[in-house]
């Protein structure tokens, strides 16, 4: 069974669909109307809130914390500036992905770590030698992720404090409905978005705070299936829908490594020793096998394959996480979408995908497997630019 | 004149009703020979006290093989099991921990305990995993014949051994350090937390005479995981109506099949002729012929109780001779008049729904090991018990509960001697039950009635020879192609034309039912009969 979040008592309110879903044992609220589609237009056209309770956060504090995290990160943690975020990942020695996550810098000695799963022992394993302590604060602090276009006037008005000097992936403290919270320009929606972490004593008023004063600027709470929508748009990846953790696999081929990724961006090689370092360097050399990508469907094929049947081209509602393979044009198994969604803001309809290397460059068309009258078919889906969506907005 | 039987099997245990029942399904003409007037042996349930219907031995379906579920089609024979849901350890202090279906959940427990553990845990059962996809290939199949240069043989440990290289480094190591370490040391690699590592490294001991301390308890644990790897068929779980109802399953498959099973029908011995198995003689001097005979019957009493050791070569006699049963475990059947309470979780919640664990910590169970090794039952024993009536309300009258107890340890050798048990008989059930009262403190006001079965009273009642329940110790120098002799371990016997198919027969004992399929299998493929 799993547990209510500190804001229950109100999501559970609003909630009138009664369409929950277990996340990391919390109950999160899938879509608060029956259909999600009011929610993904908060967070495009006005501003969405979404409970982000449930993500793992570990407080990471000691005067070799920087050391610590640059010791077992593919990002050298050190470089980080105080009040800055960043997004990463953590490999095994193999340089196969754990987890992906962030990192903010409260302090020279004071850090605090987001992820998708538990990762309080993992990190301990890590920890002799270092002047580091780790504690695990899932628990203890809740997070309302507020995303949209009106997010930033919404949340000046609630703290009463400007916020247009709160850069992209930056945060700072503010007070709202009269308790100390952390506001983060952070998100998962790819839009000018914030994250608001507050201690759980303090949950409540900070929720009735923000959506009082969102209501003049369309302020929604919006779930999860919205916001997977807004993330294939913005072409964030998931760890256990667009690949497995390396502490689940079964079999050695599902581990991918960040190049495989496609988060080469995110890994510092040419440092210190840090986990997954030399795997990482001949895999880099090497290149790695494959790579995940966006795709577009061709959508005059589709509609073409429809009319086949009769119909019209149908859509899917909101995203989709059941994998479909993926062929080159001679009809070779080259990959896989393992997510994907309709973008009523592109008007695409797009997935993100991992196939081989040689199929990854920006152009390739390939095939994707779509179902039409419970016939199996194929149509073209073109390898695209993430993120696919990507207003100035987001980072102004 | 032809034998009036392709086959007869000796004991109507579940093992022998699955060979019954392949032998059947291939067109053989097929007679179970049962002692007791129920099939089952210990897979059997009994209405012991009117009303209460009790596992009385055996009380949870362990490992049934999916390809027998199948095969014999079982469920539309009557097969209905109901998975156990949670693992529940109370604790002396109040406190508790259980281990459920839903990982955030078990995470959540055992964090309390250690944050750590409760991360590692989920990695653990990865590992485990991995390591029963290996186990699983052994136990599905004879075992391979080193040194055999015979071709299928050679391609089976061809196989074996492209499945063992397909593991990697990591894991090969792993199983390095499972075959020798202990439960508890192969544990202490794993995890901190004494009240998580005590309720997993009971796996290791269960129906052995040795301690979660001694060397090589460590492969056991794997049994456990054998099971998720069959996930999907469920068998691990309470039968419906009790345990007796897998064998009733399986029975009624053979019948349908036209197998014929006579109950009260005890074998005094195995007829031969020209050095060959013929039939068999009753206990009332009936003589019956048949082309084979199989016994699920352990190796002990079907060589020197049913044959003879004069007929059998002196080596085969000695190694048999060194074959360890030492029974260790005994069993309490409770009827309650009400569900007993646990202090640290009072009411019928699904904590209940599953197995309760009385392991409170590796030393615990040491200390139970210490006296059991001195030959004398625990005082405070390592308890398994069940409540089955929780899930299976059929099983007990309305609003009453049965508790089945696997009490271990109960030494069938104490210091008095095995035939002296009667006489401690009721002492062990008061400190099973005293046990129990310091978890459930009013259980003694509701208890209606006891049934209380040492090794002695397991052996007297089934023919398990030292009351062990897996007919022969799961142990590493018993197990594979040394279970039960060495050179034979394929189910043929020294004796022509006699076969074992019972749980003294590699892959072992628990509801399995793997030695049964695998010798009718054996004994058609080599058109034996």
């Amino acid at each position: 069974m799993p547990l209510p979040t500190p804001f229950f008592p109100r999501t559970s309110q609003l909630c009138t669909s009664l369409l929950w879903k277990d996340w990391a044992g919390y109950y999160a609220v899938r879509s608060y109307d029956t259909y999600m589609e009011r929610e993904y237009y908060a967070f495009r056209h006005t501003a969405g809130m979404v409970d982000v309770t449930p993500l793992y956060k570990y407080e990471v504090g000691g005067p070799d914390a920087a050391l610590f995290l640059a010791r077992v990160m593919v990002r050298d943690a050190a470089k980080l500036k105080i009040g800055q975020v960043t997004y990463l990942c953590w490999c095994d020695e193999a340089g196969t992905v754990i987890d992906d996550g962030t990192i903010a810098r409260f302090d020279t000695d004071k850090f605090r770590v987001t992820s998708a799963e538990p990762s309080l022992a993992w990190l301990m394993r890590f920890t002799r030698g270092y002047r580091v302590e780790i504690e695990d604060i899932t628990d203890k602090v809740s997070a309302l992720s507020i995303q949209g276009p009106t997010s930033r006037s919404i949340l000046s008005e609630a703290a009463q404090m400007p916020l247009e000097d709160l850069k992209y992936f930056r945060f700072k403290g503010a007070r709202i409905g009269n308790q100390d919270v952390v506001i983060s320009r952070t998100g998962y929606t790819g839009d000018l978005g914030f994250e608001v972490w507050v201690e759980n004593a303090g949950a409540i008023p900070v929720y009735d705070a923000i959506l009082g004063a969102g209501e003049p600027y369309g302020l929604m709470p919006a779930g999860l299936d919205a916001m997977d929508m807004a993330r294939l748009e913005a072409g964030f990846i998931m760890n256990g829908v667009d690949y497995y953790s390396s502490n689940h696999c079964f079999l050695e081929s599902r581990k991918s490594t960040p190049y495989e990724l496609s988060l080469g961006w995110t890994v510092e090689l040419d440092r210190e020793p840090f986990n997954g370092q030399r795997a990482l360097k001949a895999e880099k050399e090497k290149g790695p096998s494959r790579a995940l990508v966006g795709l577009l469907l061709d959508w005059p094929e589709l509609e073409t394959l429809f009319a086949q049947s009769g119909l019209p081209p149908e859509l899917r509602r909101g995203a989709w996480r059941d994998p479909v393979p993926v062929y080159d044009k001679a009809g070779r198994h080259v990959g896989q979408a393992t997510s994907g969604t309709w973008s009523p803001t592109l008007k695409q309809n797009l997935a993100l995908a991992t196939v081989r290397s040689e199929h990854a460059a920006i152009g390739t068309e390939l095939d994707m497997e779509v179902t039409v009258e419970y016939r199996r078919l194929r149509a073209t889906a073109r390898v695209t630019k993430k993120p696919f969506f990507d207003p100035p907005r987001k980072k102004s | 004149m032809p034998a009036p039987y392709d086959a007869i099997v000796i004991g109507g245990g579940h093992n022998g009703l699955v060979a019954a029942a392949y032998l059947a399904k291939a067109g053989r003409k097929v007679l179970v020979l049962e002692r007791r007037h129920i099939v089952g042996g210990a897979a059997a349930t009994e209405e012991v006290f009117p009303g209460f219907h009790f596992s009385v031995f055996s009380y949870v379906v362990s490992l049934l093989r999916p390809q027998i579920i199948r095969e014999l089609d079982l469920p539309r024979h009557g097969l209905e099991l109901i998975p156990l849901e949670a693992s529940f350890l109370p604790l002396p202090d109040g406190d508790s921990l259980c281990r459920w279906e839903d990982p955030h959940l078990t995470r959540r427990e055992i964090a309390r305990f250690s944050p750590k553990d409760a991360e590692v845990y989920p990695e653990f059962g990865l590992a485990m995993r991995k390591m029963a996809w290996f186990t699983k290939a052994i136990i599905d199949q004879p075992p391979p014949a080193p040194g055999s240069l015979k071709p299928g043989d050679l391609a089976q440990l061809l196989s074996l051994g492209r499945r063992f290289a397909g593991l990697d480094r990591d894991m090969l190591y792993l199983n390095l350090q499972m075959l020798t370490m202990s439960a508890a040391d192969f544990l202490d690699r794993w995890f901190e937390s004494p009240v998580l590592k005590a309720p997993m490294s009971v796996s290791g001991i269960i129906g052995t005479y040795l301690g979660v301390r001694s060397p090589g308890t460590a492969y056991v644990l794997l049994h456990h995981y054998m099971g998720e790897i069959d996930g999907a068929f469920r068998a691990w779980g309470f039968s419906k109506g009790g345990t007796g109802g897998v064998s009733l399953a399986i029975a009624n498959a053979a019948r349908s099949f036209g197998a014929e099973i006579r109950l009260e029908a005890p074998v005094a011995r195995i007829t031969m002729r020209d050095g060959s198995a013929s039939g068999v003689v009753l206990e009332n001097g009936d003589e019956i012929a048949a082309r084979v005979v199989l016994s699920s019957v352990d190796p002990r009493r079907t060589f020197m109780g049913m044959v003879g050791k004069e007929q059998l070569p002196n080596s085969f006699v000695e190694h048999l001779s060194r074959y360890k049963f030492r029974g260790s475990s005994g069993k309490v059947n409770l009827a309650l008049d009400r569900f007993p309470d646990f202090a640290s979780r009072p009411g019928i919640g699904p904590h209940v729904r599953g197995d309760i664990a009385i392991a409170p910590s590796i030393p615990y169970l040491e200390q139970a090991y210490d006296e059991a090794k001195y030959h004398a039952f625990s005082r405070r024993p390592y308890i398994n018990a069940v409540i089955p009536s929780v899930v299976d309300p059929t099983v007990a009258p309305p609003g009453k509960h049965v508790m089945s107890c696997f009490v271990q340890y109960a030494p069938y050798h104490i210091k008095e001697g095995a035939a002296n048990w009667p006489e401690h008989r009721e002492a062990f059930g008061d400190a099973v039950v005293d046990t129990l009262a310091e978890y459930c403190p009013g259980i003694k006001d509701i208890i209606l009635h006891r049934q209380v079965l040492t090794p002695w009273d397991i052996e007297q009642a089934v023919g398990l020879t030292e009351g062990n329940i897996f007919q022969g110790e799961l142990s590493m120098e018993q197990l594979l192609f040394l279970r039960p002799v060495p050179g034979w371990s394929r189910y043929e016997t020294p004796v022509r034309n006699l076969w074992l198919c019972g749980s003294g027969a590699h892959p072992g004992g628990g509801i399995m039912g793997a030695p049964g399929e695998l010798a009718a299998k054996k004994i058609l493929a080599g058109r034996k009969v």
